[in-house]
């Protein structure tokens, strides 16, 4: 199977663990990403409140990009990325729009090449049997909540689940053995877009979801989001202060569990840079020991 | 050449203000064919309509023109005004120069020029008028009511009581509908059983009624007077002409399966009657859970059964009956509430429906009336009501109002409190609609006397933490969110149309909106008929509606349709199709398009170069024909006509229209 990638910054940068288990598990998994050859950035969370041209052609040139190099799937891990990227391509369907991107950009772009959020390659898109066939050491025992945040399931153009109850990751993860926890904060906002500007409101944002996933019993939270995933990680602490209880909860992506489910090793998967200390959990699963 | 008259009407200054009508019957003197033109204050009058007759004897005249008001209004009257003359009432045309003209232009001049071309097309066309002639067919008196819910009931009783034989037709095992299941009714709080089983008991030993529940009608053939209705009785496996209803089976049965009737809530057995005042009070089997249908083994209630009523050879059985009438009262669905997964909805137990919270107040329900939680039987003390799921939400699709949520909301707030005085009720509403007698009554007092707390706004979230429900909101009143910590919550889930119910309006031929209600003919003017000939609506089925709607609208079928019964025959449409056998092709196409499966296509022999062949001719069903002309246009090679508006006669028009 081959995909377009586009790994966008945070994959290198804040995120880092993301990009290291993203390529870790593919490899492994026999999936080929070919990086998109001078992408450039999506304009996610600055462009779209600027200029809605300027948030379409950013996009859009990495599509155009990807069209040339003969890349109809692109997986894209961010989330952020992902609805940036999916956005323009919906946007594209649309022939003025497109001549007039393709003006702005100096590219030719069709909308031909499919942005995928990664989470769904790596669910939809490989067989169940295939995938409980390469997990060697099982989650067994762990619970995990799995944190959709909001940027893929909203607005419903670009959703790759139901807005509301979204399942994928939660399959994903019984599907390595471990116990996805019911419970109702999976897409309430996180309050990530407001960390900088107005912390003190974020970080009630970021506690409750922390706090819901404590009380319905998970021991962790996955998510597919380097957004999410900084702000429930890096701001924990803060957050333990605000709620007055204590969390330690560790916030994995989707594809570090699945790295260990496969049998990689943690330092290659990048799980010993979290802030919340992330791998005495997972060697103390019963498969593990 | 036909001799016509002309009549020109003022309709008092209606008219004559836009129009100079005694120069518009001047002109008309002289289009080919007028003998007569004059002019009068009020043609529909009674010395307006002496004139003519007069005019028709003295002048000998064969047809006439009126420019007057819309036909909608008169023509009927112009019709019969030809008729006492002993004229053919269809050789008369009446031209529109009120609504389509002097109403709606300003300059009388131009006015003027405009009726006139008008009449000259009404002229043109009454020359090529044909005498037609209606024809009279025989009625069956019978009706069919289609659903036994509170509507049914009552519809059949009052034909019933009018004097003709009803057959009333369930497609579940027991009447009663929807209000079967209700506890107490809105806003008298007066029990429904109470007032519904004598309803249902009366129907059942109704001498003029059939009762045939667990039946499905399969097809409509004929037409208003004769319908056709081929019904399914479904298998019941219980013999109910031996069975005494005795409930030996019932109690032996060893398979048990959540009962349709306690919304899940109770059991009942493979062998069962819904409810305790079920009728017919006679069980039957479910097959899809019966162990001995399923797989051969069992067959306690057969050996139980003192009476040997039980048989597992019954199959279903395919009947034809003839009907003059059918009233169709199928009713509503409860809205699925899983749509809405911010609920939790269809996940979180104690988030119920208003029907699951009849049962679990009603003494003969799961809990014998006592309320408890689904999850875990514990009384709840907050309890939650958020109004308008599924109704009012362009984002489900359902942009209508249910209509009887808002009071059933009240109604639920009051009995909770009776019940259980230490209880609180928090009632989330956009707005609350109390249009109906007492109503607005009843929901003040929900307020002052029941301490219900009616809180302004939607639910954002619902969501469960240990054995709380979160439910989480919006005070638009005091503009802030809100969080309440309930035991349980109850969705006033709004008001659908049966799953099938396009199914079977396509069956029946009759309209339906874009949700799937059933069209009344008129939304005003004729609420209770459909745009079929024969067919009447009643109840829910035509839209969200509480039990006072749903009864006075059955009487009002009930009353349409014992008119029908009582005409000793039925005139059928004069202006109706027909077909140039010579020139039709056989394409067919008519057939397709006909909304009322007037057509079909026959075979017929003919001599053709001495030789006998047959050829395929489409053929119209005079009685079936409503004269709609949808087929004359599709008939690409014009052998198809409307009588009275040949597409000769519409050509006359439009010649007549150019030659000015
Ligand atoms: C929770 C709740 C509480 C309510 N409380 C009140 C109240 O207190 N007061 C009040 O005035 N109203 C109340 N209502 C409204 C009331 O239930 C309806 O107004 C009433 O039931 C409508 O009656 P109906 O006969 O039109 O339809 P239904 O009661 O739905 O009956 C329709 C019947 O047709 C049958 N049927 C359906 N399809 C077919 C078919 N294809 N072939 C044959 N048979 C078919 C069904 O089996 C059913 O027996 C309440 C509604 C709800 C949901
Ligand atoms: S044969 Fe079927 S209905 Fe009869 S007792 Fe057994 S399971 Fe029940
Ligand atoms: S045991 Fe026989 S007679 Fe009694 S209710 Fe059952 S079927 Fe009817
Ligand atoms: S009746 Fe009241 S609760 Fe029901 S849909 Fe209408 S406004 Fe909403
Ligand atoms: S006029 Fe209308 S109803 Fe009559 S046969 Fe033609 S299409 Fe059918």
């Amino acid at each position: 199977m081959k995909y377009g990638l586009y790994p966008g910054c945070s994959l290198n940068g804040t995120g880092i663990e993301y990009g290291l288990s993203t390529k870790a598990v593919a490899q492994k998994l026999g999936i080929d990403f070919v990086e998109i050859p001078d992408w450039n950035c999506c304009g996610a969370s600055s462009a779209h409140n600027r200029d809605h041209l300027l948030s379409v052609a950013l996009p859009a040139r990495n599509l155009a990009l990807a069209e040339q190099h003969g890349l109809d799937q692109i997986a894209v891990p961010c989330a952020a990325c992902y609805q940036r990227m999916k956005a323009a391509e919906v946007a594209l369907r649309d022939e003025p729009t497109r001549r007039e991107v393709g003006e702005v950009i100096e590219m030719k772009v069709e909308g031909k090449s499919r942005t995928r959020a990664l989470v769904e390659v790596f669910t939809n898109d490989l067989d169940a049997e295939f995938l409980s066939s390469v997990v060697v050491r099982p989650l067994s025992g762990l619970k995990v909540a799995s944190y959709y945040g909001c940027l893929l399931v909203k607005p419903a153009q670009v959703a790759i689940d139901s807005p509301e109850n979204p399942m994928i990751m939660d399959k994903l993860m019984a599907a390595l053995g471990a116990t996805p926890v019911e419970w109702s904060y999976k897409t309430e906002c996180c309050g990530g877009s407001l960390a900088i500007t107005r912390p003190e409101a974020s970080l009630g944002m970021t506690a409750n979801v922390l706090k819901y996933a404590k009380l319905a019993g998970a021991d962790c939270i996955v998510t597919p989001c380097p957004l999410c995933t900084s702000n429930l990680d890096m701001r924990q602490k803060a957050a333990e202060g605000l709620l007055g209880m204590e969390l330690g909860l560790p916030i994995y992506y989707f594809t570090e569990l699945m790295g260990v489910a496969l049998g990689l090793e943690m330092s290659q998967l990048g799980l010993t840079k979290h802030f919340v200390e992330a791998t005495s959990l997972l060697k103390n699963t019963p498969a593990a020991q | 050449m036909k001799r016509i008259g002309v009549f020109v009407c003022h309709c008092g200054s209606n008219i004559a203000n836009t129009v100079h009508c005694e120069k518009v019957a001047q002109v008309a003197k002289d289009f080919p064919g007028v003998v007569l033109s004059t002019d009068y204050k009020y043609m529909c009058s009674e010395p307006g309509q002496v004139m003519i007759q007069e005019a028709i004897r003295e002048h000998n005249l064969d047809g006439y023109v009126v420019a007057a008001c819309s036909p909608r209004m008169h023509e009927p009257t112009f019709r019969k005004c030809a008729a006492r003359a002993g004229m053919n009432p269809y050789m008369v045309e009446q031209v529109n120069i009120r609504e389509q003209c002097s109403w709606v232009h300003a300059n009388k001049e131009k006015g003027t020029e405009k009726s006139i071309d008008l009449l000259r097309m009404g002229v043109a066309k009454v020359v090529k008028n044909e005498p037609l002639y209606s024809t009279t067919i025989p009625v069956t008196k019978r009706s069919l009511v289609i659903g036994g819910g509170i509507a049914g009931i009552q519809a059949a009783l009052d034909i019933a009581n009018a004097g003709y034989p009803v057959t009333l037709l369930d497609r579940e095992h027991t009447i009663g509908g929807r209000m079967a299941q209700v506890d107490k009714t809105f806003p008298t709080l007066d029990c429904s059983a109470c007032i519904l089983t004598p309803k249902m008991v009366e129907a059942a030993q109704h001498p003029n009624i059939e009762l045939m529940t667990y039946a499905e009608v399969e097809a409509v053939d004929g037409f208003v007077g004769n319908f056709d209705v081929t019904i399914r009785k479904k298998a019941r496996y219980v013999d109910f002409d031996q069975c005494t209803g005795c409930g030996a089976c019932t109690e032996k049965c060893p398979k048990k399966v959540p009962s349709e009737f306690e919304m899940e809530l109770g059991m009942r057995k493979a062998i069962y009657t819904p409810f305790p005042q079920a009728v017919p009070n006679k069980p039957i089997i479910d097959a899809k859970h019966c162990r001995y249908l399923l797989d051969g083994k069992c067959g306690i209630c057969k050996k139980v059964c003192p009476t040997g009523a039980v048989d597992y050879e019954q199959k279903d059985e395919l009947i034809v009956e003839r009907f003059g009438a059918i009233v169709v009262a199928t009713g509503f669905e409860q809205f699925d509430i899983s749509a809405y997964e911010e609920y939790g909805a269809g996940k979180i137990p104690d988030v119920i429906t208003g029907l699951h919270l009849e049962r679990l107040m009603n003494a003969s329900g799961p809990t014998a009336g006592k309320i408890k939680r689904p999850s875990d039987g514990k009384v709840p003390e907050k309890i939650v009501f958020v109004k308008c799921v599924g109704s009012r939400d362009e984002a489900k699709g359902r942009p209508y109002c249910s209509k009887a949520c808002c009071m059933y909301v009240a109604k639920h707030a009051t009995l909770l409190k009776e019940k259980m005085p230490n209880s609180k009720s928090y009632i989330f509403y956009m707005d609350v609609r109390t249009p109906g007698k007492n109503y607005e009554e009843f929901y003040a007092r929900t307020q002052n006397e029941y301490d219900a707390q009616y809180i302004r706004g939607r639910v954002s979230k619902i969501f469960q933490v240990g054995d709380k429900l979160i439910v989480r909101g919006e005070d638009s009143l005091l503009g802030r969110p809100v969080e309440i910590e309930a035991d349980l919550v109850v969705l006033a889930a709004g008001m659908d149309p049966r799953g099938d119910a396009k199914d079977l309006a396509r069956t029946l031929g009759i309209s339906y909106d874009q949700h799937g209600w059933f069209t009344e003919a008129h939304p005003k003017l004729q609420p209770v008929e459909t745009h079929t000939a024969g067919i009447y609506l009643a109840g829910a089925c035509q839209g969200p509606k509480d039990i006072p709607d749903s009864v006075a609208q059955a009487s009002a079928a009930a009353v349409k349709a014992a008119g029908l019964l009582s005409k000793p025959e039925l005139t059928s449409e004069a202006m109706t199709a027909l077909c140039d056998e010579a020139i039709c092709s056989g394409c067919g196409l008519c057939q397709s398009i006909c909304p009322y499966k007037s057509i079909e296509i026959k075979s017929i022999n003919e001599r053709y170069h001495g030789q006998m062949r047959q050829r395929r001719v489409s053929n119209v069903n005079q009685g079936l024909c409503q004269g709609c002309g949808a087929c004359t246009v599709a008939c690409p090679s014009g052998a198809m006509n409307l009588k009275g508006f040949t597409n000769d006669q519409i050509l006359a028009e439009v010649d007549a229209l150019c030659q000015r």
